[in-house]
């Protein structure tokens, strides 16, 4: 069993399934997106007590008593500054790979509120984006990291 | 960095979301109701649009509906796949013409059905540059029937009322109506002629040209509730994952699939027929696994053992390829346009300078890896939801496919995660539809992975670009001979081409506007071994770098200032009209020469803008250097200067990029600004990383370790984007492809300043490391 947004699941199926397809296919929570299968790209992060992970790469069989939080439970009313800072500076494109890139903001946040230019582009250098929103991105975090 | 207000709207991609599963009528309370055949209303000035298929609609009886509350749905009917054109500025558009207040605008995102909304093909930067007069009409069609009937109402003559901020008013009086209460009436009227129909001044403009709101999908996109194709949910729905022949024509001899059948969660294991080249967007066929998730039919997958049948383009090999195609571009060739004798201005130059590029194929590598949704409904329709650039055709590719009409078809279109022209085709959509069909109807989702999407792609074409320049006593370029070889994209048509098509010969190469007497351009043989596709900004990326890096090799071998010698080959401002020159029909981006003509005063402004803005010529920190590139795609102008810090070891960097934009009116500058910022991202990676090759007929990459982009921590951080301002008069031009095919050149042309070393060969890769 595990907690997904503070929520009891049970799970008994293949312990080998990778969290991102049990949270896709067997809870339909797609907003964590399927972008490399392989933690090349971040578009699958969520956090897994507390910390940014890919969860095409966090096997269900090792979940078991842990917390999973998703984009869809990382604010109730999707008021994260985070959230809103993304909003505030127009970062998508497409958008495909933006769960993945708040998700892993806002554990960097948590961890360095106040994070350097330098850390902000260490944290999230494994986020990729093709469109290229980086500008933006980097720009909303430091806003918020300014703020701190 | 722009800022604008945030726009928190959930409601409207309930409403999209809605109409996204269930098309157009599920919006509920319509009060316009679609009229046939729709009025196609007659535009100010001609564009490329007419000759698409199906061309445009600008009837609101097609494209607005107002609830009894107001709230006014615009129908999206192109496909959204980033740069906000579809989704968000061409309904503003409408909503502007309408004097409709945003907050009160849903958007409901079409289904394809080309006859009813007119072309939905999204490729070629043409949404703005197609729809801004329809949908400037549409709005303003919904206006005027909306001031008739409360003119009506009133009983007064409809030049006493105007529409004001999503209410008509009554100007004697002060009386006044909201959209709500007058849509009733309003929906009953016809489609005033469009004559009878005052659009707006500009000056009055709302939202067009003003960068003020986002997105429509922002919330969603940050809270996790959009739908992309990989997203879609459906009662009992299956996934499967299909093993494809390695080889582009290759197929399947024999396939055991018993191991397979004992992973817990598969359910089937079915072959998809080969097809034989060309035969345009039709799946590559092989063994599919469907399965209760997706990991179940990822882990069969593997299990399979299969036999190949390589077929005719096993012995594809980059290598031996790039070397045909230089010995093909060392011989005369086909001879595509020709000014004055080249050939005699060059054996009487008094020095011939020749260089020669090679840029290999790309992958898309859009985030999202194609998906598709397919089943059959209980009432026999078969649905399938894709994230699809152009629903309409593909609608059609569906129903031949199913051997159905296409009226027993619907496509619903998601949004896409990202596209860059990988998803002008529909093969993932046609791979749905087969796999449902073999499960009876039953809903079946295939997912690419993301080896299926770079092993499978329809790859931007490979180049060899040769220059020759004659140049006479007093150091001016007498003679130019450009001659090029690369596999057409044409090959997924029609049988054998070998030579470019118009559309491939227009972009960047016979359109070259530069002021020398004696030009002959020739196209070298290129067969095409593999799935040629088209790449944002397609040919104009590689003659793009090429181009605008031999001309600063030429201003270097001339002791000149790159950026002086670039505007003396543009020469004077002036219209350069290449059609009497070339013997393939001139291809101006699908518009008429007329409406869109090459402009070397647009583009003359664009390069001495961009070079004050970038403070060309400035003192630079030591190892920093300044490139320029200038060039015209998709009828806009553009040109970019790229700031490089290389490191002793040949460690590089880019501080800063400026681009100089000018894709005339700009509807929606803050879209435009995204645009030219991620353009720096992915110019970035194409000219770092960018190859994707092929050995034995097999692609050697696979996934973002070896077919690598552009990380947050190489990226160019500080992008400055200056926009060329123009009033309504000057008609938009493309906005998406263009701002790419300038940076590699720039970034070329900094890095040899900064260190001598010119770079010939795409990707740049480990060249100058020391």
């Amino acid at each position: 069993s595990l907690r997904v947004n503070g929520e009891e699941r049970t799970f008994d199926g293949d312990p080998t399934m990778p969290l991102m397809w049990y949270l896709r296919d067997d809870l339909g929570m797609t907003g964590t997106k399927f972008g490399c299968g392989v933690a090349l790209c971040g578009a699958c992060t969520v956090h897994l007590d507390g910390e940014a992970v890919r969860s095409c790469a966090v096997q269900m069989g090792d979940v078991g008593g842990k917390s999973v939080v998703t984009i869809e439970g990382l604010d109730p009313h999707g008021q994260h500054p985070v959230q809103v800072a993304w909003r505030n500076y127009g970062v998508p494109q497409c958008g495909y790979c933006q769960a993945g890139q708040i998700m892993q903001a806002a554990a960097l946040l948590k961890k360095t509120p106040a994070p350097t230019d330098d850390e902000i582009k260490n944290a999230m250098s494994g986020n990729l984006c093709r469109c290229g929103c980086y500008q933006r991105i980097h720009a909303a975090i430091r806003s918020i990291a300014q703020g701190a | 960095m722009t800022h604008y207000r945030s726009d928190e709207r959930p409601i409207i991609t309930n409403v999209s979301r809605r109409g996204m599963v269930k098309g157009v009528v599920a919006t509920g309370g319509l009060i316009l109701a679609a009229q046939f055949p729709a009025i196609r209303g007659a535009l100010a000035y001609p564009t490329g649009a007419s000759a698409m298929p199906h061309g445009v609609v600008s009837d609101p009886h097609v494209f607005v509906s107002i609830a009894p509350d107001g709230i006014v749905s615009i129908v999206a009917h192109r496909a959204e796949m980033g740069n906000g054109a579809a989704r968000t500025s061409l309904p503003m558009i409408v909503a502007d013409e309408l004097e409709a207040d945003w907050s009160k605008v849903r958007i409901v995102q079409s289904p394809g059905d080309e006859e009813k909304y007119g072309n939905q093909d999204t490729d070629g930067s043409r949404s703005i540059r197609h729809f801004i007069q329809p949908m400037r009409l549409c709005g303003a069609s919904a206006r005027h029937m909306l001031e008739q009937a409360a003119a009506k109402r009133w009983g007064v003559d409809i030049s006493e009322v105007e529409a004001e901020n999503h209410e008509v008013v009554h100007r004697g009086s002060g009386r006044k109506l909201g959209y709500g209460a007058l849509a009733k009436d309003a929906a009953k009227l016809p489609t005033p002629p469009a004559d009878k129909v005052k659009q707006k001044d500009e000056k009055a403009f709302r939202y067009m040209g003003k960068g003020n709101i986002g997105i429509v999908d922002l919330y969603d996109i940050t809270t996790g509730g959009t739908t992309y194709g990989q997203d879609v949910k459906l009662p009992g729905l299956m996934f499967a994952v299909v093993a494809r022949p390695p080889v582009v024509g290759g197929k399947v001899k024999s396939y055991d699939a018993s191991a397979t059948m004992k992973i817990p969660g598969v359910v089937k294991v079915t072959t998809i027929a080969p097809t034989s080249e060309p035969n345009k967007y039709a799946p590559l066929g092989g063994v599919a696994v469907i399965a209760k998730n997706t990991w179940a039919a990822i882990r069969g997958r593997k299990t399979l053992k299969i036999v190949w049948d390589d077929g005719p383009n096993k012995s594809y090999d980059s290598k031996t390829y790039k070397a045909m195609l230089q010995s093909h571009v060392r011989k005369p060739g086909k001879l595509e346009r020709n000014r004055g004798d080249a050939m005699k201005a060059l054996a009487s130059a008094k020095k011939v300078i020749t260089a020669e590029y090679y840029a290999p194929h790309l992958a898309h590598a859009t985030m999202e890896p194609p998906a598709a949704t397919a089943r059959k409904s209980s009432s026999g329709i078969w649905e399938v939801w894709a994230p699809l650039q152009s629903p309409g055709n593909a609608r059609g590719d569906i129903a031949k496919t199913l051997g159905v009409k296409p009226e027993q078809t619907v496509v619903h279109e998601t949004l896409l995660g990202g596209g860059f022209g990988r998803k002008s085709k529909c093969d993932y959509a046609l791979e749905a539809a087969l796999l449902s069909k073999a499960m009876d109807g039953a809903p079946v989702k295939v997912v690419w992975t993301r080896e299926d999407d770079i092993r499978h792609d329809f790859y931007h074409t490979v180049t060899v670009d040769r220059f020759e320049a004659g140049l006479d006593d007093n150091g001016k370029v007498v003679a130019w001979r450009h001659r090029s070889a690369a596999p057409t994209f044409m090959s997924n048509f029609v049988p054998d081409p070998k030579h470019p098509s118009a559309i491939e010969l227009g972009m960047g190469w016979v359109d070259a506007p530069f002021n020398i007497p004696n030009i002959r351009m020739e196209s070298g043989e290129a067969p095409s071994e593999v799935r040629i596709g088209w790449f944002r900004s397609v040919n104009n990326v590689m003659h793009g770098w090429s181009t605008q890096s031999f001309i600063a090799e030429l201003a270097d071998a001339l002791g000149r200032d790159q950026k002086d010698f670039l505007l003396e080959m543009i020469g004077p401002a002036r219209i350069v009209d290449p059609r009497k020159e070339v013997t393939t029909k001139f291809w101006d981006y699908g518009e008429p020469f007329e409406t869109f003509p090459i402009d070397t005063a647009r583009l003359r402004n664009v390069t001495e803008l961009v070079a004050k803005r970038a403070g060309w010529g400035r003192k630079l920190p030591e190892g920093h250097a300044l490139g320029i590139a200038a060039h015209r795609a998709f009828v806009s102008y553009v040109a970019t200067v790229v700031e490089v810090a290389v490191d002793k070891d040949g460690t590089y960097t880019v501080p800063r990029v400026d681009t100089a934009f000018d894709c005339g009116f700009c509807v929606n500058p803050e879209r435009v600004h995204s645009q030219t910022e991620g353009a720096a991202v992915m110019g970035l990676a194409l000219a770092r990383y960018g190859a994707i090759t092929f050995k034995d007929g097999r692609v050697q990459q696979g996934n973002f370790d070896d077919f690598q982009i552009t990380r947050i921590d190489e990226s160019p951080l500080e992008v400055r984007t200056h926009i060329v301002e123009h009033g309504i008069d000057v008609h938009p031009s493309g906005v998406g492809e263009p701002c790419l095919p300038p940076f590699a050149p720039a970034l070329c042309n900094a890095i040899f300043n900064a260190t001598g070393k010119r770079i010939r060969d795409l990707p740049i890769g480990q060249q100058i490391k020391i």
